[in-house]
């Protein structure tokens, strides 16, 4: 998706000044994966993940190699090899290689039917070991999990989120916004246990169940693990590049070598690798600018979560979490299943919103991530801050 | 049902004030009624004002109490039957009356009872029971007039009528905030100036809603109306504008009475210091009231609440007798009465110094009132008045007390004394209407169901001596009865059942029209024995003014030519004492209280406080302030401030107003224990009385303001009743489906959050919080409908009451309105419309705000064009004048 975007921007910002190549391991276009959990669910079709036709590449004069891995980097050559023994050379090479899934080291791991839930392939296991009446055990109650739970109780699989932190999405949402998350995936069938940790997988010969720590035992015929991912970093550290979790970019996106490139989640941008779509299609918008002699640089992404899970929209952006130095602002309506907290700084007597999470109803959450983004001050609006945009325009007219 | 016979529209007359404006009531078949003026009455020709206006609002039986109750050993009320009701208080009655005298017993009656309730009342006490301890309401209201007219004209007569109103060329309004209080009468008057030219003269310490609308405004120090009259009596002299003709043949004392009034007002000068008042301004007043003959001095509580009232009144009427001003069309002193059937009051003999049918305690008197009602055991003496009643009570000298259609734990002065005082009755009986009231709280013992205005059948007599028919128009819920019923069942008990066989009130009229002429020869002013005509002629009796004698036309006025009602039928002229309040500001009560009504409420509000209509224009009990006094006590407008006196304490939204003396601060007496928590203002009002009328000052006790703050403000907004702490100050408001309480408290954000939980348990709750800024706000749902809402900030504003209030009023609640109620704002963003101006049409503030911005309008007038406001009863019409003003001078200024 990282690398999609970067052709987009490059060829719109200087078509024909490089000639570009796309390599990737999958045997197809680049797709969509935030839409895999509803590919698996039936709400999509194949087709409908992929993200440009073959003409959109085309036209852009883009070479595409799919199905083919890349085995090294050759720096000294400036080529890359690919896994079928060709070369393709380069003056400027992008690593966005992408992540992988972990798959934790547990007893039964091994066992036939336990999966990840990552690309095209693992939707494709996941369909095979989908039977009539299956059971499914997803570990894992980030976001990833989430969406392949959903994914797998659509398609009517009877499904359990296994989690080890004591909310859902604790990365993405409040406590109390993960909390609401929790009832609703109750109220849809969906099992969760939480503060559970995974002491084995069981089963004679495949998935039988899962074991938790406290004895529980959940039977399954299905177990995703979604625990988290990791930068594929593997060429990049082969080939001598700086790699610390992710491949390590400067502001201009650029390796340690000046003519190798990281975005997206293979790489890690002051410390950080971002695990989400909108921070590498900004790392995207850095690198053509610069590649097309722009200068351009990229200072590291606000992030902001905006999804629908369940069918549940949700939002969170900057520091939601708040502290001792934080003010925050919540607006809840469980009867309509929406809840705000809007987080704010108090410095000089400004008040700036530095973070919130929105659940049920997101509508606001641009407009907040912005303000978030801008720091702009929110004293003149504050009472009615956590009602909108609209009443704060009114407000302001 | 049948939904297509329409009901025929009933012709009836408003229980509130002394107008007595008649109505026509079109039940709806569902318990309410459509409410118009009766636009053949003579008192209205149709018109009503805003509390009129909403009787509609005011019928409905949530509140009412509709089955005899009697509270048990627990505490608790408990139903019972009638005849265990009446027989209780008959018993309880008598045994007291045995054991402890007559007068260990009394009755506390209301200008509200029609005649008929007050006649067999009366008639019981003081023919059968053997007491005189039979007071009324009116003793707060309407006592000094009374006295003032008897010892003047022999007689409690107002000479003239409203159509002196419209035909005079002067009106002075003194003590009389008209504009507010008798809105229709008001109406008259300026359209007698609209079309006559007439002047408006208002007397007043406060620049009220009339002064606004005057062509002259005398701001009288408190309490020194005489002197002003006094200096009107001497330069009548002084100038040879008396009436030698008439003081010589009609009247008697009037050297004397000049020679206390010189003493009163040597010079006009030395008069408008003593008064208050720029000598010019006095001096204007002087000759407009001495060049023009067709003078009204109309007079209503300014002059009545005092310790000397009785002077005041005398003060005037001796002006009148001195120009020979009376009785002839255009001119009169005019009392203005407060209470739709105080005159009726009064004719019966409701007052414990009255006997009945106008006549008093002499030998002669109580020997014809015997013979004629065949009494048991009269009362031969006066009993006690009202504010010497409740220290009785207090004294345990009085201890049973039946108290009918009033609120004297609210309404009488040091109103904390009078709750302990009945506290510690032995018997307490209770007429009402309503299941609960303050006076009520006070452990009455026996409640009994009244009907109420619309139930019952009665007359009422106005301020002009018109007696107007009350009719029923609605069923009587429950098991309520009539007071004369009621009152008759319990003298039946008590073994009088001879005298008390009254099968209607039209019997009781006709009994009590008999007594008015029975040994009547002309002597007595009350006579309507040619009203006494019949079952029919009562049922369809148009309003009348009395005297009605056998054979007479009724008298539209009297005293043209003499004919007073004293022995030698000359009306005497009255010397004046050097007026001095009872009560004046001290180091430790630097400021006088002044107490009085606002536009859209009556009493202590058991009716119109249930009306939303009513409550949106002054939802608070309030303090007016000079705006020096409140910089010196450190007060701003709406903050809060407390009053305290040596008798008790309120706090007080805070006005601050340059319409206010220096000096003096204003407080509304609406408000009661149970529509605010710190609102009543009967318990600072000191108990001094006037020497003739008993008549309590209750215009004038020595205070000192001290400011209070609040850590939060807001509202709460509920269906039913709650109890929100007691340490939560609050004014409770009707709203539309409900109840509303303004409030302020210190309590935690923390507690005002589980309050509100348990307040709405039960609910689907929506909450926004913001701990930081202050602020707590909930909104409760049930089935579709916004149940109930609690707003807590630390800002002293207004902080969505508006567009809260009306989600609440709302059948159902849309999602997107579910979405902003939080916000206090309504889609359009639109936080609070503010007080409604214009009751009638529902007119708010910010509405006249928009349509002078958008340049609709730019006076009252256009005001009432676009938006109606004020062309119905136009009693906010010097208000829309004061914001179209204001908006001008923003204009001017921008």
């Amino acid at each position: 998706m990282a690398a999609a975007r970067l052709v987009d921007e490059l060829t719109s910002k200087a078509l024909g000044r490089y000639s570009i190549a796309v390599i990737g391991a999958e045997p197809r276009r680049a797709y969509n994966r935030v839409l895999l959990s509803s590919l698996l669910a039936g709400e999509v079709e194949e087709k409908d993940i992929e993200l440009k036709p073959a003409a959109w590449w085309r036209k852009r004069g883009v070479t595409t190699i799919y199905g083919r891995k890349v085995a090294r980097i050759d720096r000294d050559e400036s080529c890359v090899a690919l896994d079928d023994g060709s070369t393709v050379d380069y003056d400027r090479l992008v690593l966005a290689t992408g992540s992988d899934p972990i798959r934790l080291p547990l007893p039964g791991a091994d066992l036939p039917g336990v999966l990840t839930f990552r690309d095209l392939a693992d939707i494709e296991r996941i369909r095979g070991a989908m039977k009539i009446g299956a059971r499914a055990v997803v570990i894992g109650g980030g976001l990833l999990g989430l969406e392949a739970a959903y994914g797998l109780a659509k398609a009517g699989v009877q499904t359990s989120v296994v989690h080890l932190m004591d909310r859902l999405m604790e990365r993405q949402l409040d406590a109390e916004a993960g909390a609401m998350l929790g009832d609703a995936m109750n109220a849809r069938g969906i099992g969760v246990y939480l503060n559970a940790q995974t002491k084995a997988i069981t089963g004679a010969g495949k998935v039988e169940a899962v074991e938790l720590g406290d004895g529980t035992i959940i039977p399954a015929d299905l177990v995703i693990m979604s625990v988290g991912i990791r930068p594929q970093a593997d060429l990049a550290r082969a080939a001598g590049l700086t790699v610390n979790r992710g491949i390590v970019v400067d502001d201009a996106m650029t390796t340690s070598d000046p003519r190798i490139h990281a975005l997206g989640e293979c790489a890690e941008h002051r410390g950080i690798a971002y695990g989400l779509v909108e921070p590498a299609y900004e790392q995207a918008r850095v690198l053509a600018g610069s590649l097309a002699g722009v200068s351009a640089l990229y200072e590291g992404s606000i992030t902001a979560t905006n999804l629908k899970v369940y069918g549940i929209a949700v939002f969170s952006a900057g520091d939601f979490s708040g502290g001792e130095t934080t003010q925050s602002i919540v607006l809840r309506d469980p009867g309509m299943k929406t809840y705000r907290k809007l987080v704010l700084s108090h410095d000089g007597g400004v008040t700036r919103l530095v973070g919130c999470v929105l659940y049920g109803d997101t509508q606001d959450g641009l407009w907040y991530f912005d303000l978030i983004k801008r720091g702009a001050p929110v004293d003149a609006f504050r009472d009615v801050l956590a009602f909108g945009r609209m009443l704060t325009d009114q407000k302001a007219a | 049902m049948n939904a297509l016979v329409e009901a025929p529209a009933v012709r009836t007359t408003c229980p509130y004030c002394g107008v007595g404006c008649g109505v026509s009531a079109t039940p709806d078949g569902n318990g309410g009624a459509a409410i118009a003026g009766d636009t053949e009455h003579p008192a209205n020709f149709g018109r009503l004002c805003s509390k009129g206006s909403a009787l509609g609002e005011t019928l409905a039986l949530e509140s009412r109490l509709l089955h005899p109750m009697m509270l048990t050993a627990k505490g608790a009320y408990a139903r019972v039957s009638w005849d265990d009701a009446l027989d209780a208080v008959a018993q309880g009655f008598s045994r007291i009356a045995s054991e402890h005298g007559p007068d260990a017993t009394a009755f506390y009656l209301s200008g509200q009872l029609l005649t008929e309730d007050y006649y067999v009342a009366n008639k019981l006490m003081k023919g059968f029971l053997g007491t005189a301890n039979v007071d009324t309401n009116s003793r707060l209201c309407m006592a000094s007039s009374v006295a003032g007219h008897r010892r003047a004209f022999g007689s409690d007569t107002v000479p003239g009528n409203y159509e002196d109103l419209d035909q005079a060329d002067l009106i002075v309004l003194t003590g009389s905030n008209a504009a507010w209080c008798h809105p229709v009468l008001f109406q008259r008057m300026l359209k007698n100036r609209a079309e006559r030219g007439a002047k408006i003269v208002v007397i007043d310490p406060r620049r009220t809603a009339s002064a606004e609308e005057a062509d002259l405004f005398l701001p009288v120090a408190p309490g020194m109306d005489s002197v002003i009259f006094a200096a009107l009596l001497v330069a009548i002299v002084e100038r040879g504008a008396t009436d030698p003709t008439y003081i010589s043949q009609y009247t008697s004392g009037f050297d004397e009475a000049l020679a206390s009034a010189r003493l009163l007002a040597p010079d006009v000068e030395t008069a408008a210091r003593k008064s208050g008042l720029e000598p010019a301004a006095l001096r204007e007043f002087i000759d407009l009231w001495i060049a023009t003959d067709k003078t009204v001095t109309s007079w209503s509580q300014g002059v009545n609440q005092s310790a000397q009232g009785t002077d005041k009144v005398e003060a005037i009427v001796n002006c009148h007798l001195a120009t020979g001003r009376i009785g002839r069309p255009g001119m009169g002193p005019f009392s203005l009465t407060g209470q739709p059937n105080a005159m009726g009051g009064r004719e019966v003999g409701g007052l414990a110094n009255m006997l009945a049918a106008h006549m008093g305690f002499e030998p002669a008197e109580v020997d014809r009132v015997r013979r004629f009602w065949n009494a048991q055991r009269m009362a031969t003496r006066e009993g006690l008045k009202a504010v010497a009643m409740f220290d009785a009570i207090a004294a345990r000298d009085i201890r049973a007390l039946w108290v009918m259609a009033t609120n004297p734990a609210v309404s009488l002065p040091r109103a904390d004394h009078v709750r302990d005082a009945m506290r510690g009755l032995d018997l307490f009986v209770v007429s009402e209407v309503m299941r609960s009231n303050d006076t009520m709280n006070c452990g009455a013992q026996i409640l009994l169901p009244a009907a109420a205005w619309g139930e019952k059948d009665g007359t009422v007599t106005n301020s002009e001596r018109r007696i107007s028919r009350q009719r029923a128009f609605l069923q009587a819920p429950g098991e309520v009865r009539p007071d004369w019923w009621i009152v008759g069942e319990v003298a039946k008990r008590l073994g009088f059942g001879a005298a008390f066989s009254f099968n209607s009130p039209a019997e009781i009229f006709a009994e009590h029209a008999q007594l008015s002429a029975f040994e009547n020869d002309g002597g007595r002013d009350f006579d309507i024995g040619g009203l006494d005509r019949g079952n029919t002629a009562y049922r369809d009796m148009a309003p009348v003014q009395w005297p009605a004698r056998e054979n007479g036309a009724p008298a539209k006025r009297l005293f043209a030519k003499g004919g007073f009602f004293t022995p030698d039928k000359r009306a005497r002229f009255h010397t004046l004492e050097e007026p001095a309040l009872k009560e004046t500001a001290c180091a430790e009560f630097p400021l006088l209280l002044n107490t009085g009504r606002v536009r859209d409420q009556w009493h202590t509000m058991t009716r119109t406080g249930l009306s939303p209509r009513l409550g949106a224009h002054l939802p608070e009990p309030f303090a007016t302030l000079h705006p020096d006094d409140a910089e010196l006590a450190g007060l701003v407008d709406g903050g809060f401030v407390q009053v305290t006196s040596r008798h008790g304490r309120a706090v007080l939204r805070a006005r601050v107003s340059d319409g206010q003396r220096k000096g003096e601060v204003f407080a509304p007496i609406h408000w009661s224990a149970e529509t605010s928590s710190d609102g009543r203002i009967g318990a600072l009002v000191q108990p001094a009385t006037d020497r003739y009328s008993g008549q309590p000052e209750l215009k004038a006790t020595a205070v000192a303001i001290a400011p209070v703050s609040f850590a939060r403000h807001g509202f709460a907004l509920m269906r039913g009743e709650a109890d929100l702490g007691e340490d939560v100050w609050f004014a409770r408001v009707a709203v539309p489906g409900g109840q509303g309480r303004l409030l302020a408290t210190d309590v935690s954000l923390e507690d005002c959050v589980t309050r509100a939980r348990q307040l709405f348990a039960g609910c689907e709750l929506a909450e926004f919080r913001d701990d930081a800024g202050g602020l707590y706000r909930v909104a409760a749902f049930a089935n579709g409908r916004l149940a109930g809402a609690f707003f807590v900030s630390p800002s002293s504003e207004a902080c969505g009451w508006d567009a809260v209030k009306a989600l609440f009023a709302a059948d159902e609640i849309t999602a997107s309105e579910r979405k902003l109620v939080l916000s206090g704002r309504d889609a359009s963003g639109l936080a609070d419309s503010g007080p409604t101006i214009c009751a009638c049409f529902g007119v708010s503030l910010a509405a006249i705000r928009d349509c002078l911005a958008s340049g609709k309008a730019a006076s009252a007038e256009e005001i009432g064009v676009a938006l109606k406001a004020g062309t119905n009863c136009g009693s906010c019409v010097p208000e829309l004048r004061k914001i179209a003003s204001a908006h001008q001078k923003a204009l001017a200024l921008a």
